[in-house]
């Protein structure tokens, strides 16, 4: 099973530095859950009202729990496990190039490499 | 490009929940190439979900033993699972079609695929809650149902101390037992209906599946050990809270099932698990034209022969995507399309590998589609008892977001219908944003149409839920993936144009 991803590492906890602070968790935790067993519960804010979002749908639907990981902005936090020395940040990466899936023909900046991620960078107010 | 980068097969099964597992092991078993793609970590979709290291699921649950037949199935016939991918585009190709996929993060992968090409695909892609707007619905400590369950499946982690669980349906009960088993206290189990100790009982027995009858009983067991309170007509009608959930509102229904105020309590919580039913999700199934319907819980879901072919040549769909009905249908009908898959492709079919020696395959076929019509005929009797209440709009505030992407609150939706005079959702869409955002429309989707309804006293239509649901690319992609792709096989109309 080549694509089946081994669970296993050979560190016993890994360590994940967020806000400061650095977490330990057990190998194959989402980042989700290596958060939210150290109790915290919101890692972004909305673009518009600037509200603390985490953890919704939980199964990589409804993209709230979008976190920085390494870098890396918009990841679901939900769907990516962590690994040691991990760096995760509230996602603000106001040059990235990822536009949403286009919804029918509706918005015509979708794929001219605005960003449609929900905060940071924020481009809904400038669809016309 | 890497050769292992493309994968070609005779069948492509898309998800690997009790529906995919079951299509790709009838459909290798006869012998057909196969390969399954999902999003998870591991096989077993959100039913049969389980964490790392594991097995499977855990013992006690439903159907465990299924689960792990199908799996010994899979590696026992050579059926390549794709995990950690997501399909972000589905094309016809020729005369079969082509998934183009990405990892579900964007790290360095070492064993990407990023396309996989087969003369059939089944989709099996399930479902998630079906959710309801609620003023403070936004705040963190507000989850679905089944994000808090699979939080606990997956990882052993509850996200709360103090929990109230609310919306409709026997879910509920299950996602509130597992978490007091798991040491939580569930302050309130709030069903929106009332027939639900009707459901605990007898029924489900009566109605043919006696397996739900037990798995009712033993999730009432926990609730009752636990303590745990049952309120029927009942309904979170606000969250409070600042930076977190710190309360909720608790309110009985009438019979319109409008809130009564009078009745109105507030109590202590730090996690609200909400569901009204599911939504199957059908983005690969409606960008390649399958015919639709409503289903009797309002759901858009795709029609299907009894042999689970959709309307598009080729293309079969088993599980959630052709009415939510749960994981025992979803197995019988993954069977089913595994059997259909492999007569039209003139394959002889299994000639008894021990499992499922016996019974001819015809016979085999007859004996699953009756266990389809009476799963169907269970599921409708739950939707039927299990509605969303009518008057639920009631509880909505001006201000209370409705899709929380863009943040677009249910004040800008009835500007939309009265002042802009938007008459259907695509348009409230268009003219408000809900469903504009990272999620496209999956979570407010629903609540979106049923509030147009309300406003405009229009009824919702297969159309126009399936306006409302196109999603050509299924997944967000960067640009410099759409730009490698092939022009061949995207969607028929650009998503831009």
């Amino acid at each position: 099973m080549p694509h089946e991803p081994d669970d296993r590492t050979d560190a016993e906890v890994c360590r994940v530095h967020f806000g400061g602070r650095t977490l330990t968790a057990q190998p194959g935790l989402s980042v989700a859950a290596a958060l939210v067993r150290e109790g915290i519960t919101s890692w972004r804010s909305t673009r518009r009202a600037g509200g603390p979002r985490g953890l919704f749908c939980g199964i990589g639907v409804c993209y709230d729990c979008l976190i920085t990981v390494d870098g890396h902005p918009d990841q679901r936090a939900c769907l990516v496990a962590v690994r040691d020395g991990m760096r995760l940040e509230d996602g603000r990466c106001p040059e990235d190039d990822r536009g949403t899936g286009p919804d029918d023909g509706v918005r015509p900046d979708a794929a001219v490499g605005s960003r449609e991620t929900g905060h940071g960078g924020g481009s809904g107010d400038a669809v016309k | 490009m890497r050769s292992s980068d493309v994968l070609t097969a005779d069948v492509a099964v898309v998800g690997a929940g009790p529906a995919g597992l079951a299509a790709a092991g009838e459909a290798a078993a006869a012998g057909l190439d196969v390969v399954v793609v999902d999003a998870g970590a591991r096989p077993g979709g959100q039913y049969w979900r389980h964490g790392p290291g594991a097995e499977g699921p855990a013992p006690g649950t439903h159907g465990r033993g299924t689960f792990s037949t199908l799996r010994a199935g899979l590696g026992r016939h050579g059926v390549r699972l794709v995990c950690g991918h997501q399909v972000w585009q589905a094309g016809r190709h020729d005369d079969g079609f082509v998934l183009r996929l990405r990892p579900v993060h964007d790290f360095p992968h070492d064993d990407a695929v990023e396309r996989v090409s087969a003369r059939r695909l089944i989709v099996c892609t399930g479902g998630y809650d079906r959710q309801l707007p609620v003023p403070g619905w936004d705040l963190p400590g507000v989850m679905a149902a089944g994000g808090a369950q699979a939080l606990l499946k997956e990882y052993g982690t509850v996200p709360g101390q103090r929990v109230v669980v609310a919306g409709t349906g026997p879910f509920l009960v299950a996602v509130a037992a597992g978490l007091a088993e798991a040491g939580a206290r569930v302050v309130a189990v709030c069903e929106a209906n009332a027939p639900v100790r009707g459901w605990l009982r007898r029924p489900l027995a009566a109605l043919g599946e006696p397996a739900k009858a037990v798995e009712a009983v033993r999730y009432a067991a926990a609730l009752a050990r636990h303590r745990v309170p049952y309120r029927t007509r009942t309904a979170v009608t606000r969250v409070h809270g600042d930076d977190s959930v710190r309360a909720v509102d608790l309110t009985a229904l009438d019979h319109d099932g409008r809130p009564r105020e009078a009745t109105r309590t507030t109590v202590p919580a730090d996690l609200v698990a909400l569901g009204w039913g599911f939504t199957p999700s059908l983005d690969l199934l409606l960008t390649l034209g399958a015919a639709t319907r409503l289903d009797g819980d309002g759901s858009l879901v795709v029609r299907v022969d009894d042999g689970q072919r959709t309307t598009v040549p080729g293309l079969y769909a088993a599980g959630e995507t052709t009415g939510i009905a749960g994981a025992t249908q979803a197995v019988r009908e993954g069977l089913l399309s595994g059997l259909a898959v492999t007569a039209d492709l003139g394959r002889a079919g299994r000639t008894g590998d021990g499992v499922d020696a016996g019974p001819s395959r015809s016979r085999r076929a007859a004996r699953l589609r009756s266990g389809v019509r009476r799963g169907r005929r269970f599921a409708e009797a739950l939707h039927a008892a299990c509605p969303v209440p009518a008057g639920w709009t009631a509880w909505l505030a001006g201000d209370t977001v409705v899709c929380r992407c863009e943040e677009v609150p249910f004040a800008a939706v009835c500007h939309a219908v009265r002042e802009l005079g938007a008459e259907d959702p695509r348009t409230v869409k268009m003219l408000a944003r809900p469903g504009m955002g990272m999620c496209q429309g999956r979570v407010c989707g629903f609540a979106t149409a049923l509030i147009t309804r309300h406003l405009t006293g229009h009824p919702s239509t297969a159309e126009a839920l399936s306006a409302f649901g196109k999603r050509p690319l299924a997944a967000p992609v960067t640009l410099a993936e759409l730009a490698a792709s092939d022009d061949r096989t995207a969607p028929r109309t650009a998503p831009w144009s």
